[in-house]
């Protein structure tokens, strides 16, 4: 075998290398993302069984699923906003496969976040992180670690709706921009059911994640898990979407590679 | 066993809380019991026709001896002969309190335990409530001291309905709450009142559903399903079939899998004494029996629902179970909002719906809209079909 590989294989083995999920598990009480009633919806997972060693099948055990491709921890491709949906390999079968493994940069905010739940990440705050952790590299993903995954037991603190809406945090326009134009990261992950915040639909323009990420041919990963097990820097994510024809997302199981110590 | 296709005429009419008799177009004759041709002039041209409900108590007996295991638990069991204004001599259950003979009594069609439509004569006056004489109580299916599920406790009719019920002296209600993320007006309210246990229910969910049948379908004597999805759409006005389906999810498969869940164990207590399973509603809508288009998904998967609430009807029947189908014509919520009035207040139909489980009825048409559309359904399925039609021009 390849010496690289070998190396990695061995790391793992000799517990130098850790393995971390950053994928919820999906269940039928998993906050699912909610439009106003008039418009579509994302169905949320619900699993069925076929059989269980039983008279619709004796000797085996299995469920038929659905879910929206926008289901628990996903994945979204640029096809998925208008603002990509003109771009070349911008759905989940086509996107290249070297963009499923990349480094990833850990942004804490857990503490921003508990304060305010309407917390907007900005160009600043990156700058400070770089001043600490160095330049974010091409091709990198960016992750917002909040502290949302513990709400996730919890599906309304996880949706935290009021009259106004839903308040969770996220990314600012300059923030994304930023990202996008100065940085040409891979994509942008968050712990929150949508990469965009709670109250983006007032930003201008709306959903400026969604918008200006997709719209460059970025991608964007949703509800994760165990941020908080991250280094800052020198994480590699492991993340294959299913390869769902034109699909515009996709659950998929996000694995990260950490040095065990640092 | 009814002997005569005839004879369940009476159950028909007595499903829908009246009591009527067949009339001779010819000469007159009322019919008791039920026949295919006259008794006095051998005219087939009977017609079922709704009764004074006056009548005289001729004679009473008591029966202290019965082959059949449900009576021999009820014994002494009063049975009468009556004769009615409109003429005949009939065989009615007697009320406790009604006086001996001869006395006037008022006579009503019930449905009995088994489904079938019998009589049942009260005293004069207001005897509404049956259940004061614990055997009569076996007609009625009366929410007091009862333990009752309501699928949906977020919307306006879910919300009425609770509150009804809690006056109506329902002795626990389970409230189920799909999406608890999202919140109602008036949703809090319901949650204080002191009988009141809200539930996590989300009828698409077959596990989530089985998980709540399991943990407390032994104790529901009365199953409200409520729970609906409600769009306006018909076939060309959205594309797909992405909302149909969750109007089928719910309006259909999880009526589907509610019955899965709960009905073999309301089924098993039935005849649990005093405090028995007694009652299963589903609240259709009058669209379930001919499609209105610009409901039409809504309309089809109400169909749907129609169709298996008769097959759950068909397998509570020997059990006791009365399953209740309600068709109210269009409900002052949400989705109906751009419809002109008159509409039917969530409460009318709350109220409505416990006084059809007093009556012990089988099929409720709640409000003046539902009763004429039913009308128009009875007398020309397809008439109706065109007129509806042409309204959704």
């Amino acid at each position: 075998m390849n010496d690289l590989l070998q190396d990695l294989l061995a790391g793992i083995a000799a517990d130098k290398l850790r393995v971390v999920d950053l994928t919820h598990t999906l269940n039928a009480s998993f906050p699912q993302l909610s439009l106003p009633p008039e418009m579509g919806q994302a169905l949320p997972y619900r699993s069925e069984e076929i059989s269980r060693y039983d008279g619709r099948g004796p000797a085996w055990y299995w469920n038929n699923f659905t879910l929206c491709e926008h289901t628990g921890t996903h994945f979204d491709a640029p096809i998925h906003w208008v603002s990509g949906r003109e771009l070349p390999n911008n759905t989940v079968d086509t996107i290249p496969p070297e963009h499923m493994i990349a480094p990833a940069c850990v942004v804490d905010c857990a503490e921003d976040a508990e304060r305010d739940a309407d917390f907007l990440l900005t160009r600043g705050r990156l700058e400070d992180w770089e001043a600490e952790h160095g330049r974010i590299p091409a091709g990198a993903w960016v992750l917002m670690r909040t502290g949302w995954a513990r709400r996730v037991n919890d599906p309304v603190a996880f949706q935290n709706y009021d009259e106004i809406g839903q308040h969770t945090p996220g990314p600012d326009v300059g923030c994304v921009r930023f990202l996008v134009e100065e940085r040409d990261v891979l994509g942008f992950g968050t712990e929150t059911i949508g990469t965009d915040s709670g109250q983006a639909q007032r930003l201008n323009p709306p959903f400026p994640c969604h918008y200006y990420m997709h719209g460059a041919g970025k991608y964007g990963l949703q509800c994760l898990n165990n941020l908080d097990r991250l280094p800052a820097t020198g994480a590699v994510l492991i993340t294959a979407p299913l390869k769902l024809e034109e699909g515009s997302g996709s659950p998929l199981r996000v694995l990260a590679l950490i040095a065990s110590d640092p | 066993m009814p002997r005569s296709r005839a004879a369940l005429g009476l159950t028909a009419q007595a499903a829908e809380g009246r009591f009527a008799l067949q009339r001779c177009e010819e000469c007159g004759q009322v019919q008791y019991p039920p026949v295919d041709s006259c008794r006095a002039c051998l005219s087939g041209e009977l017609l079922w026709t709704p009764m004074s409900g006056r009548g005289e108590l001729l004679t009473h007996t008591k029966l202290h001896h019965s082959n059949d295991p449900f009576y021999r638990e009820r014994l002494p069991w009063r049975l009468g002969l009556l004769r009615l204004e409109e003429g005949p001599v009939v065989v009615a259950h007697l009320h406790q309190e009604c006086p001996p003979p001869p006395a006037p009594v008022r006579v009503t069609a019930k449905l009995d335990k088994a489904g079938r439509g019998v009589l049942v004569a009260l005293p004069t006056g207001d005897t509404r409530d049956m259940s004061t004489d614990p055997r009569n109580g076996e007609f009625s299916c009366d929410p007091r001291f009862r333990k009752v599920l309501v699928t949906d406790g977020k919307s306006r009719v879910g919300q009425a309905l609770v509150h009804e019920l809690a006056e109506a002296g329902a002795a626990v209600i389970w409230v189920g709450q799909a999406e608890p993320w999202k919140k109602y007006d008036g949703q809090e309210a319901v949650g204080k009142l002191p009988q009141v246990t809200v539930v996590p229910l989300d009828l698409t969910d077959e596990r989530g559903v089985m998980r709540i049948g399991a943990e407390i379908g032994a104790r529901v004597d009365i199953l409200i399903n409520n729970a609906e999805v409600h769009r306006t759409e018909g076939i060309a006005t959205r594309a797909g079939a992405e909302l149909a389906r969750r109007e089928m999810e719910v309006n259909y498969l999880g009526l589907l899998r509610l019955a899965q869940a709960f009905g073999p164990a309301m089924r098993s207590r039935a005849a649990d004494g005093g405090a028995s399973a007694a009652a299963w509603v589903n609240v259709l809508s009058v669209y379930a029996l001919s499609n209105y288009p610009p409901h039409g998904t809504y309309s089809a998967s109400k169909a749907a629902a129609l169709s298996l609430s008769q097959c759950l009807r068909a397998e509570m029947q020997d059990s006791g179970i009365r399953v209740m189908n309600v068709f109210p014509g269009p409900v002052d919520e949400e989705w109906n909002q751009p419809m002109p009035p008159p509409k039917l207040a969530p409460e009318r139909l709350a109220r409505d719906i416990v006084l059809g489980l007093r009556d012990g009825v089988e099929d409720l048409y709640p409000g003046d809209v539902a009763r004429e559309w039913v009308e128009r359904w009875r007398d020309n399925p397809k008439v109706l079909e065109r007129e509806l039609a042409l309204e959704a021009q």
